[in-house]
């Protein structure tokens, strides 16, 4: 399928391509398939790609000296029918404690929401999320797919930190904080693994177009886990997503 | 080595930054006054990216425990070695034991300290910069060992008899492109992009600089999308921010300009109270 974008100029050495401004899981694929492309063609004059959820933000190293030529090549590879290798995407398995202890706002919204904290995790841990980009924080994954019944507003007044591995809702959103940080979602439960590590080559495991599955343990398994991630030993349950 | 005696308001490691990691959500980072840095380090016959000591204020002090060549570029805050007046923008050649410190502000706010072979400090994806979360150290305390390249290659003393341009740090002009969501704005809002002159609040940093002038408006928030160093975004309070070289790789605010290179080192020579107008360039 293709979509009808628009190219703006952003600044002296960059070009903004934008889809239509929703939240949909088959934008994020073709965006992921054009930046592909592009970069195919054009890898070395590149200095970044930045995903949004309708967005593709090519940085490109020197000044862009024509603009309108360089659009119109972008448009070409667009409409470019070549199949590209692009990354395989996987499912990856998120362990998550949503014991009270780390759920510090689990019975929050039970009250206001009416549903009982059972079904909250049930809710949360049945869904297949869509990691749609990285942003925010390192390794701060934007997420889609929460359960319309766990919308829950942000925080009036943001926590000054924000434990390292919450799970949280802010909004619509639902997301995981790699690293203690201010903020103001609300923390249903945590995860032992590390969303960001600069130790690693590549230091964030999941990217946009992969998919995340929160699982519930206990606090038994979940100090278990974070002991195996502390020896290096743990190995993050993963799925390849096959794209038809 | 260098012992750093003072760290002052801010001491820190920067580079040209992390390039190729935003789509993880790393930002560039990097020095705040590109021009400055390439100055101090091409004096010295480093290479473009060699790592400097980045300083506000002038507020810190540094102990040579070894000697060795360095240059010192950018805001001038009476640089002395051994409490006596130093040149800025030219090679001088520290004995080990010296001491640099900075006095009276004489212009501008961020001061590069170049070291002939540059500083040797972790490397973290593919960059020295100081960050929060990504470098181990974000900014030096008192006692910090900062480290110096020996391995460095004999270049040819070619030194270069180019000027540094000052002049740059005392103008108000701000150069601008329209930004993405430029668009949005009505006739009004433009003029008063246009006319208002717009000064500096307290609340900037590394991360970003919020104007204090207001241009009101009723804008719907946005799907969060790439935004870049050197990007005006419109919060809803009115307020602009100016984001700098630390900033998010995402936002949501609408971005309706976009600072050139040479406007972000001009911007980052400035600081509370100061003021600054902005000039919309066209794209050619």
């Amino acid at each position: 399928m293709s979509y009808q974008l628009t190219y703006k100029p952003y600044g002296e050495f960059s070009i903004l391509i934008e889809w239509e401004a929703i939240v949909n899981k088959d934008i994020i694929r073709d965006i992921n398939t054009y930046k592909t492309k592009i970069l195919k063609k054009e890898e070395r004059e590149i200095q970044d790609c930045i995903i949004g959820y309708h967005s593709l933000l090519i940085v490109y190293k020197e000044i862009l000296c024509k603009v309108a030529e360089k659009i119109s090549f972008l448009k070409e590879v667009y409409s470019l029918e070549e199949s590209v290798n692009s990354k395989i995407n996987y499912v990856w398995t998120i362990p998550v404690c949503y014991d009270l202890k780390h759920g510090i706002d689990l019975l929050d919204i039970s009250e206001k929401t009416e549903l009982p904290v059972e079904e909250i995790i049930q809710l949360h841990t049945n869904t297949m999320y869509t990691v749609y980009f990285i942003g925010f924080l390192p390794g701060f994954l934007y997420l889609g797919g929460l359960n319309s019944k766990l919308f829950f507003d942000r925080k009036s007044t943001p926590r000054l930190k924000v434990p390292k591995g919450a799970v949280a809702i802010g909004g619509k959103q639902t997301g995981v904080y790699p690293e203690e940080s201010a903020g103001g979602w609300n923390i249903i439960g945590n995860t032992p693994l590390h969303f960001f590590d600069v130790t690693k080559k590549v230091p964030c495991f999941a990217k946009s177009g992969d998919q995340i599955k929160f699982i519930s343990i206990s606090e038994e398994e979940y100090l278990k886990i974070k002991e195996e991630v502390k020896k290096g030993s743990y190995k993050i349950e993963k799925k390849v997503i096959v794209n038809l | 080595m260098i012992k750093v005696l003072s760290s002052g308001i801010y001491t820190a490691i920067q580079d040209l930054g992390r390039i190729g990691y935003r789509e993880m959500g790393i930002p560039v980072a990097g020095v705040m006054d590109r021009y400055a840095t390439m100055f101090a380090n091409m004096i010295l016959n480093n290479k473009e990216e060699d790592a400097v000591i980045e300083i506000v204020f002038g507020s810190s002090k540094f102990e040579f425990l070894e000697s060795c060549s360095i240059s010192i570029s950018g805001a001038d805050f009476s640089a002395k070695i051994d409490d006596k007046p130093v040149l800025m923008n030219t090679v001088l050649e520290v004995e080990k034991g010296s001491v640099l410190s900075f006095g009276k502000r004489n212009f501008g706010v961020r001061t590069y300290i170049a070291v002939k072979g540059g500083f040797l400090t972790e490397t973290v994806l593919g960059g020295r910069s100081f960050y929060k979360g990504i470098t181990n150290r974000h900014v030096f305390k008192k006692g910090g060992i900062i480290p110096i390249n020996k391995k460095q290659k004999k270049i040819k003393e070619t030194r270069s008899k180019v000027k540094f341009n000052k002049g740059y740090i005392k103008t108000n002009n701000i150069e601008v492109y329209e930004g993405p969501e430029y668009e949005l704005l009505s006739r009004n809002q433009k003029e008063k992009l246009k006319q208002l002159e717009f000064t500096i609040s307290s609340s900037n940093s590394r991360m970003g600089y919020i104007l204090n002038e207001k241009i009101e408006n009723s804008f719907p928030s946005m799907l969060s999308s790439g935004v870049l160093p050197g990007t005006v975004q419109l919060t809803p309070s009115g307020k602009l921010i100016v984001l700098m070289r630390d900033c998010q790789v995402t936002g949501g605010y609408p971005r309706i300009l976009q600072l050139t290179e040479e406007s972000i080192n001009i911007l980052s020579q400035k600081t509370t109270k100061d003021s600054i107008d902005f000039k919309i360039k066209r794209f050619s």
